[in-house]
């Protein structure tokens, strides 16, 4: 009775991508390469959506979007695949001088993200005291406590986001979202820091079917946080979404390889990001079965 | 002063160890310099109780377990991802299937540790992180963001990522794979770890909790206990002079007179590395 009253969100890739607009600032969840949107960042590949500015525990969905001429700027306190520590995109960007980077500790990301979702201008942190970052955010400033102690703190600003991705392991069409692997990360915060908040997971199921897969605390967000759900098997391919699956360490390390060369990278482009998400999905189960070392059927006579 | 090389093909025979301990004879034979490596960075750790210890490479980790195994069961050391494992106390062989609730490593899950609360263990101060250093300098300023000017680099490396944290909050020590001047410069790009000079520079208050501890590379061990916390030798692996350290180190090392040897491995901390930690060997490809 009462799920009648809730708006059904269920969306698609390509319609979420239609809500964002050029110039926003888009917040992404996951860390590194582990459980990244992925399929909403290759819909935003496939848009003409230009001059983000993207806050993110930085992976591959950072890389692939400067890839795409789509970034002016990226928030951040690194870029890392995990297995290969560097992001070649991220890397040759940044050394081109073709990227504007805001670089923090990664524990001054998520209280910029806090403060935002507690809509508060700042947020008191001891991070970042004394190193380069101070140097490299002249903006920065501190803040001195009001008490006996009168310690002075680095004043981490709110990081307020226009929109905020995330991907999931199971949602209901009310966008109410589930996460089944060991780690929430920061996705209910960027949500919460955001004007609007998109969830892709690996499957839609009835709300009657959320605790079939995991305890009531893997309910990361709720719907009262979520603006539209997307129905994205595969979605955070090639990054991790444990249990439903893992890291593709040898795509990872294909799209690295094509990452760190104009020619190959032209080549990878073709193979996997010139279509839609079915069409992705299917070359990357070409590559699947390229590494299995399953032939392509011979073509007829 | 000299030290005995060290054998990095461990084979059979019997050889005193150098701190006069007796290591069994074959089948372990001599440990080592990623041996001694692993032992020095297990030392880090030594005394500090009940924390979370973050090894950054694969010598630091195998130094926590080997710590966690042994003089420091205290330590809580995480998957990489978002569990705490503890010795499961079976005699489990690495990569066999463990009993129930074991991972088939020797290990079995006591806790959980997301990011998030990994953040908050750092503003706690329960955490002693031993990570690695592209740059660092005689006060301990640390580099792995970038090479070059900031605003657009030679070499774009992992960025700050939580160093600047670590150093303000909580014990730190480093490792250096390969020590050269390239690694020990006279001023770093980007101070992502702070130093004691910028650590002092910020006042008792802000700076109540920052303490650099040992430096670990393949040649030595360093550390910051002189009268203005600048770096000093603290001991050299068996085969390395002091004068090979200073020669591969871009600033002034302070050096007392004498010098000691890095503590060798024992036995029992031999046959754990290369019986339960790490049969493959891994440790030899992760330094020169």
């Amino acid at each position: 009775m009462w799920e009648k009253e809730w708006r059904i969100l269920i969306t698609n890739l390509d319609d979420v991508v239609g809500e964002l607009r050029s110039g926003m600032t888009i917040g992404i969840g996951g860390w590194g390469s582990r459980r990244k949107p992925m399929a909403l960042v290759r819909a935003i590949l496939r848009s003409g959506l230009r001059d983000l500015e993207i806050v993110s525990f930085g992976g591959p969905d950072v890389g692939l979007l400067i890839a795409g001429g789509h970034v002016r700027r990226v928030v951040c306190g690194f870029v890392s695949l995990d297995t290969i520590p560097l992001e070649p995109h991220f890397r040759l960007s940044r050394q081109r001088g073709a990227v504007e980077l805001t670089e923090l500790d990664e524990g001054m990301l998520h209280w910029g993200l806090l403060a935002a979702a507690h809509r508060l201008p700042f947020l008191p942190i001891r991070a970042g005291l004394g190193s380069d970052v101070q140097r490299v955010n002249p903006e920065l400033r501190t803040v001195r406590s009001p008490y006996a102690d009168g310690e002075e703190l680095i004043a981490m600003p709110a990081l307020r986001l226009d929109a905020a991705l995330i991907h999931l392991n199971r949602a209901d069409a009310a966008g109410n979202g589930q996460y089944l692997g060991p780690d929430p990360y920061f996705d209910d915060l960027f949500c919460l820091a955001a004007g609007r908040a998109y969830l892709s997971c690996e499957r839609i199921v009835p709300t009657a079917g959320l605790l079939a897969s995991g305890p009531p605390q893997s309910l990361l967000v709720n719907r009262a946080m979520v603006d539209g759900v997307v129905e994205a098997p595969g979605g955070a391919h090639f990054t991790s979404c444990v249990p439903d699956y893992g890291r593709d360490e040898a795509f990872q390390a294909r799209y690295a390889a094509a990452a760190a060369d104009p020619t190959d990278w032209q080549r990878f482009r073709a193979e996997y990001l010139a279509g839609d998400e079915p069409s992705y999905q299917r070359a990357v189960r070409r590559f699947a079965d390229r590494q299995a070392g399953i032939s392509e059927p011979a073509a007829s006579p | 002063m000299t030290a005995p090389s060290p054998d990095n093909n461990p084979g059979p025979g019997t050889s005193p160890a150098m701190d006069g301990e007796m290591v069994p004879a074959a089948p372990l034979g001599r440990p080592s310099r990623a041996e001694v490596c692993v032992v020095a960075c297990a030392e880090a750790w030594r005394g500090d109780g009940a924390i979370l210890a973050s090894p950054m490479g694969l010598i630091p980790t195998l130094g926590a377990r080997l710590a966690q195994l042994t003089f420091a069961p205290g330590l809580l050391l995480t998957d990489g991802e978002a569990h705490l494992l503890a010795p499961d106390g079976a005699d489990v062989p690495d990569g066999a299937d463990g009993p129930d609730g074991t991972d088939g490593d020797g290990r079995v899950t006591e806790g959980w540790l997301p990011y998030r609360s990994v953040f908050t263990m750092v503003a706690a101060g329960r955490r002693h992180v031993l990570m690695g250093a592209a740059q660092i300098d005689r006060f301990g300023n640390q580099n792995i963001s970038c090479i070059g000017d900031w605003s657009r680099p030679k070499a774009q490396l992992l960025g700050v990522r939580g160093a600047p944290g670590n150093t303000i909050n909580h014990p730190v020590s480093y490792w250096v794979p390969r020590h050269s001047r390239r690694v020990f410069v006279d001023r770093v790009d980007m101070v992502s770890g702070v130093g004691y000079d910028r650590a002092g520079a910020l006042g008792p208050r802000a700076a109540r909790f920052h303490e650099l501890r040992v430096v670990v590379t393949n040649l030595a061990v360093l550390d910051f206990q002189t009268a203005d916390h600048t770096m000093r030798l603290r001991s050299v692996h068996p085969g390395v002079t002091a004068g090979d350290v200073t020669a591969a180190t871009g600033f002034p090392l302070a050096i007392p007179g004498d010098v000691p040897v890095t503590r060798l491995p024992t036995g029992q901390e031999l046959a754990l590395i290369r019986g339960q930690l790490d049969p493959a060997g891994l440790r030899e490809r992760e330094i020169p």
